[in-house]
């Protein structure tokens, strides 16, 4: 089949700033023709030298690989060196916004002072901790199933798609963050590594840990290597109560709590999971609760249904639970 | 085109904190001739947070909640995103692992069940999409909803990750820029909101252990949509609705500025555009009132 190549008309609006001369960020509008086979550092290239010399960002390998070029289009974290223009038309039409990883932490156009997401790589001890024999008498082997453990989460390139793209990182400034829970993942996961507790316990701390964790997908959606970052945070969560790191607070009972409330009725009871994570702290839900109550949204404990076969839920519970708490 | 049938898989709030999204789902499968049969033996979906604990337990529930929507050989629809997303991501992981599905199989024979993967899992809101059809149910609209400008949330749990989402549906939709919500409203005559947060999170799976996080991410969603000129809200998701509707004081504090605004659940919506009525749609049991049915 022949390969054709089409072109359109595509106005970008660019963010400038200049941090040592700019009050304030601008924008600027380009309106250019672009080809199905450009990707979208092809454009800021065009731009750079076509427009503005003075326009900036950072590129490197131009293979995926390097990690620098991540930036946003409409919002969505990307690598500009491998997102092709035709499928950002094709999501957003032919108005696309160019902008840097975090407009908050910009220096120069797209470049951005990456250094809270360094702090947060190094925070989480980003390599292999092992007491290693300086003269062992045989190969420290791995074997593929233990190397597949890591389920990619070696791929990592730190471009900080996922990073920027966390809500909370937006909110919490504690917070690891997903590039930083998919590194510990990483080490966690290898055999080699003897730092186990050390590091999660690290990661069970309330507002830095895995705890804060909203669940929104947003890093396992724009990961441009599929390294599943919000499946490692819940890797990491497991781990946590499999080495009996999880101390009880109200998060590590809020997930436990389901399970109880599972064996007592196959639906959850909403009132009792809540006095279960919190304990005496439920009190200040009571507010919210009366609010609630007057408008029929509280279900009472003798109207609380239960699931049909219940037997069949318990004895599964029974069967097939693996942690313990 | 016989009649649609499908396995209703509840949630547990529709059955508690959000009684008015089982009225509305009933009225308006009602009004639109669609059977649901309920599935009554169905458990909690572990609601994203007890594969955290217990993975394999979680896997366990979720394939027998689908064994028994195969036993009815019918499409399993849900009404809340996070049962959809735990619903399909079982699914999805069981189709793809023979050793994890005999596993499963192991436990689930048990108590005389067998996941097989023969029922698909689809959240309402793509069943109507996809199946039903918008057009159709423009026809059917008697109060048009032209007078409102109507604030799609779509809820993290329905939209990423979207390979798997995707998979449950027949309509493509884009996480950044999804569409389907938006589309519904405009079949029910009103005017939609464009706005930054339509697809972003409304912290509920952090209410307990990070309430100020949480609290921000809701009040930025009905900054969002009041900024965009919205009358109201619209969700297919229970959970973000009892965070949009019922938290708004903690919200409004959090990111210094009063926020409220009327929350509807998808269902309520199309039931308001077929001319139910406001008892039919449960409207008298929103926290933050709906002064305008």
């Amino acid at each position: 089949m022949e390969h054709t190549i089409t072109t359109q008309e595509v106005n970008f609006k660019v963010f400038r700033f200049n941090a040592d001369e700019d009050y304030l960020p601008y924008y600027e509008d380009y309106k250019m023709e672009v080809t199905s086979e450009e990707v979208v550092l092809d454009i800021l290239n065009r731009i750079k030298w076509d427009h503005d010399g003075s326009f900036s960002y950072r590129r490197s390998c131009r293979h995926g690989i390097c990690g620098t070029c991540a930036i946003k289009v409409n919002g969505r974290s990307t690598l500009a060196c491998k997102e092709s223009l035709n499928d950002m038309v094709e999501t957003f039409g032919s108005d696309l916004v160019i902008e840097p990883l975090s407009k908050k932490r910009a220096i120069k156009d797209m470049i951005i002072d990456k250094g809270d997401f360094w702090e947060k790589n190094d925070a989480i001890h980003p390599f292999l901790i092992s007491h290693i024999d300086e003269h062992p008498e045989m190969e420290c082997a791995v074997t593929p199933e233990q190397a597949n453990a890591l389920n990619d989460a070696d791929l990592c390139i730190q471009c900080g798609a996922c990073h920027y793209a966390c809500p909370v990182m937006e909110i919490n400034e504690d917070f690891f963050g997903p590039a930083a829970f998919a590194k510990a993942y990483r080490f966690e996961a290898d055999v080699r590594d003897d730092a186990h507790t050390t590091r999660l316990l690290e990661l069970n701390e309330e507002k830095q840990g895995v705890w804060d964790c909203v669940k929104c997908m947003e890093c396992a959606e724009v990961c441009p290597k599929d390294v599943d970052p919000i499946g490692k945070i819940t890797k990491l969560h497991q781990m946590l109560f499999a080495e009996g790191v999880a101390k009880s607070n109200v998060a590590t009972r809020h997930a436990v709590g389901f399970a109880h409330s599972i064996a007592k009725r196959g639906v959850l009871d909403e009132g009792e999971l809540v006095l279960y994570s919190e304990g005496p702290a439920i009190v200040k839900h009571v507010p919210v609760a009366v609010k609630m109550l007057t408008k029929g949204k509280i279900c009472m404990p003798w109207n609380m249904p239960k699931s049909d076969n219940l037997d069949e839920i318990q004895k599964l519970v029974k069967s097939s639970s693996t942690a313990k708490f | 085109m016989g009649k649609l049938k499908y396995a209703l898989f509840t949630g547990c709030t529709a059955k508690q904190s959000t009684p008015e999204q089982m009225l509305s789902t009933m009225a308006i499968a009602e009004k639109l001739d669609i059977e649901l049969v309920e599935l009554t033996e169905a458990s909690c979906c572990g609601a994203s947070h007890l594969q955290d604990y217990d993975d394999f337990l979680s896997l366990v529930l979720n394939a027998r909640n689908i064994a028994y929507a195969e036993k009815h050989g019918l499409t399993m629809v849900t009404i809340c995103n996070t049962c959809q997303l735990n619903t399909a991501m079982t699914k999805h992981r069981l189709d793809n692992n023979a050793d994890l599905k005999a596993r499963v199989n192991e436990k689930l024979e048990e108590v005389g069940l067998e996941y097989k993967g023969t029922s698909m899992v689809t959240h309402f809101l793509y069943a109507i999409i996809d199946d039903f059809g918008l057009d159709k149910l423009k026809e059917m609209v008697v109060k048009p909803l032209s007078q409102f400008n109507i604030a799609p949330f779509y809820g993290c749990h329905n939209i990423r990750p979207s390979e798997l989402q995707n998979e449950t549906h027949k309509t493509p939709e884009s996480s950044y820029n999804p569409s389907s919500l938006d589309d519904l409203i405009i079949a029910c005559g009103g005017q939609t909101v464009d706005y930054e947060e339509k697809n972003k999170c409304c912290g509920f799976h952090v209410e307990l252990q990070a309430p100020h996080t949480a609290a921000v991410l809701t009040g930025n969603a009905i900054a969002g949509a009041t900024d965009g000129n919205a009358d109201w809200m619209v969700t297919p998701c229970p959970l973000c609705h009892l965070k949009l509707d019922t938290q708004t004081g903690h919200a409004s504090k959090a990111i210094g500025r009063d926020v409220a605004l009327p929350v509807l659940h998808m269902q309520q919506m199309i039931g308001l555009a077929l001319g139910c009525s406001s008892a039919e749609l449960g409207l008298k049991h929103h926290v933050t009132e709906v002064d305008f049915a």
